[in-house]
């Protein structure tokens, strides 16, 4: 089994980017089409409507990639996720719903930037004072952040508490014959909207990671006090790591609340924060791809079971204790490529066959060849494994 | 550079002397057996000691530490050259580490100053501390373990770079060429070190040795201009330790300045120009090789740390 995931990722790893994202077109057309094919067997109805269990598997995995860049890649245990996701969603409450005593009325699009600020700076705040914690402190501090929101939305007058409010902005757009793209009823509009929204993340999460501030996020989770005693301001990519994590938590909770259309204080517990810390875990810390695969099994499979209400979290839980025996490192290993052009360095360095064919990054055999001590691992450079020139 | 072979050394020296001087290292018999030989050996009597190198480029000045009722360092200053490769010797427990510290601004000293050209490093922050020129390595090796070596090098260069969330996101030509040119500098460096051949291999998969180099290369890779190595050659064998030397003064020799904190006293007296001795945060001793290892304190502070070690069960 290890081995032959070894094999997929090193399979996958020398391709080159280009080749990788031809190769995820159809994935993602495939994830795309996945609601309206509705296969048997995977399908959860006729008990959850499939395209809004894929909706919210989908807002799932975003918040998963938002909490993957803090706790998977900068290492900091954030135990509030919650709350960004809650500020997300109750800005475009107040931005947008008529029960709002701001009395604007903001198209959704005109949302999304203004929550993302708002949850950015939030996460700021929280992490100002809070990032100088390490470890368990912080996780405690956070823990008290997402509880502080939660109470927030109980009792502050404007927020409106249990009443929640309604009718929160939409995008718009009609299908051919008529009927809104996104609605409340037929969440295939937002699964869509969801899935790219995913595709746009993640490549801009790339962007990050192959850079000075992937590079300083691992860092600082390997070894923080080295990091900065080899030059990183890990304080300020700390901030940067809680800001960005916050956007992208905000981003999900606005998209949440649009589908939904409503937003009251029932959904940013506690338990909600540690599914989310569950669906990284089980996904595999500092693994976009992980993460995904991670937050649509904690979202799936509660709603695939529900045919057995009094025993599907009984399953639930017997599947991730399975998962985390068998996969204590999550489903994908941790993996990251920190150097925007890494291959043609490695392609370099190990010979010039490697450097003629784009999609042969193989350091392994050359390097290896007459090397003994190997640890094999899912990386692509210690793969010890030939092939792909 | 000095010829590592050398066989007359034991003839300048009292033997009695080359076995207080290195006997701070806690070893068997046997071992100690060894390395005496090796000492004796390999002892670098023709190198210049008398040189003296450049204007001052660190200033230690009336550094004292307390942590609690414990002073770690009192009054200590010291000079470092421009240059030079300066050996921060001393027993254990003499403070040589919490120098190290206060340089690279781990702790901060209850009184005095380090003056890099001028600038007062004690109340900077510690990254500011390597972008001003101050690096090190450490005793306990700390490489990030699932970055590629090569990856770890550029961590290093990182330091000099101006690129932040905005820059990487969009992918801006700064953040493009900064990136371009850490690569090729990074695996500069690992040449320069000796590793390259594994710099594609994460850095908990690299021998020892290698994970040494590497953090020498890290270090080197944010264009220092004081390198601070905290015992590198721990853990190394006698061959390795002579390549070792050979990689420091090929550091000196490319124009870089080194303090070096180092037990093995075949290493110290192979590589340094300048000796400053501590014993119990005091300075005891400050000056060439040869003169120092003479000084009769310095006898004196080894020779009760020996007595001292060898009455201890």
């Amino acid at each position: 089994m290890r081995e032959r995931m070894a094999g997929v990722s090193h399979w996958w790893n020398a391709k080159s980017r280009p080749a990788q994202w031809g190769y995820m077109v159809p994935v993602v057309l495939f994830l795309l089409a996945l609601p309206v094919l509705n296969p048997p067997i995977i399908t959860t109805e006729p008990y959850t409507d499939f395209p809004i269990s894929l909706f919210n598997a989908a807002v799932f995995a975003l918040i998963a990639i938002g909490l993957n860049v803090v706790i998977g890649q900068a290492g900091l245990l954030d135990l509030g996720y919650v709350g960004f996701f809650a500020i997300g969603a109750y800005t475009a409450a107040l931005l947008s719903s008529p029960d709002s005593e701001l009395g604007v009325r903001y198209p959704w699009l005109v949302i999304v930037p203004i929550a993302m600020v708002v949850t950015m700076v939030s996460g700021v705040i929280l992490g100002t004072p809070t990032l100088r914690l390490r470890g368990d402190y912080l996780a405690i501090v956070t823990l008290g952040f997402g509880e502080i929101v939660r109470l927030l939305a109980d009792n502050v007058d404007p927020l409106r508490g249990n009443r929640g409010f309604q009718n929160i902005a939409r995008p718009g757009g009609d299908f051919p014959d008529g009927t809104p793209i996104f609605s409340q009823t037929d969440a295939l509009g937002f699964y869509w909207l969801a899935v790219m929204i995913i595709v746009i993340v993640l490549l801009f999460m790339g962007n990050l990671e192959r850079s000075r501030v992937g590079r300083a996020w691992i860092a600082v989770r390997e070894d923080e006090d080295a990091a900065e005693l080899s030059g990183v301001p890990t304080y300020r990519f700390k901030i940067w790591a809680f800001a960005i994590g916050a956007a992208v938590g905000g981003l999900s909770g606005t998209l949440f609340a649009a589908q939904v259309g409503y937003v009251n204080n029932q959904r940013f517990d506690i338990t909600t924060s540690t599914l989310y810390l569950a669906a990284v875990v089980l996904g595999g810390q500092g693994n976009k791809v992980g993460v995904i695969l991670g937050a649509f099994l904690v979202s799936y499979i509660p709603d695939r079971f529900q045919f057995e209400p009094t025993y599907r979290f009984l399953i639930f839980g017997v599947a991730l204790i399975v998962l985390m025996i068998f996969r204590p490192q999550g489903l994908l290993g941790m993996r990251q490529h920190l150097l925007a052009n890494g291959r043609q360095a490695y392609q370099k360095l190990f010979g010039a066959g490697a450097a003629v064919a784009p999609s042969g990054l193989t350091p392994s055999s050359k390097a290896r060849g007459d090397l003994p001590e190997t640890v094999p691992d899912d990386h692509a450079g210690t793969s010890p494994r030939g092939g792909g020139e | 550079m000095s010829e590592p072979s050398s066989t007359d050394t034991s003839l300048d020296t009292p033997p009695s002397e080359e076995g207080l001087l290195e006997s701070l290292e806690h070893m068997d018999a046997a071992e100690r057996a060894e390395h005496d030989a090796a000492v004796s050996a390999s002892v670098a009597p023709e190198r210049d000691f008398s040189v003296a190198k450049g204007e001052t480029l660190l200033a230690v000045d009336g550094l004292t530490v307390r942590f609690g009722g414990l002073t770690a360092l009192d009054d200590v200053s010291f000079d470092v050259r421009r240059g030079e490769i300066l050996g921060l010797i001393g027993p254990n427990g003499a403070g040589k580490t919490t120098c190290f510290n206060i340089m690279t601004g781990v702790y901060r000293p209850t009184s005095g100053d380090i003056l890099l050209e001028g600038r007062s490093l004690a109340r900077m922050k510690r990254y500011k501390i390597i972008q001003t020129g101050v690096a090190r390595t450490f005793q306990n090796i700390r490489l990030f373990g699932a970055m590629t070596a090569l990856e770890n090098v550029v961590v290093g260069t990182d330091a000099r770079h101006r690129t932040s969330v905005p820059g990487a996101l969009l992918r801006l030509p700064r953040h493009r060429r900064e990136e371009r040119e850490a690569v090729e500098k990074a695996m500069a460096l690992l040449e320069f070190v000796g590793i390259a051949d594994r710099a594609a291999d994460k850095a908990t998969a690299l021998p020892y040795g290698y994970q040494r180099r590497l953090e020498i290369a890290r270090a080197l890779a944010t264009e220092p201009k004081l390198l601070c190595l905290d015992e590198p050659a721990a853990g190394f064998s006698a061959s390795e330790k002579d390549a070792l030397s050979e990689l420091i003064l090929k550091i000196r020799d490319d124009g870089y300045t080194v303090v070096i904190v180092e037990h093995d006293m075949r290493v110290v007296l192979g590589v340094t120009d300048r000796l400053v001795v501590l014993d119990f945060g005091r300075k005891i001793a400050d000056g060439i090789p040869d003169e120092v290892r003479r000084d009769p304190a310095v006898v004196a502070a080894y020779l009760g740390g020996d007595l001292d070690e060898e009455s201890a069960p």
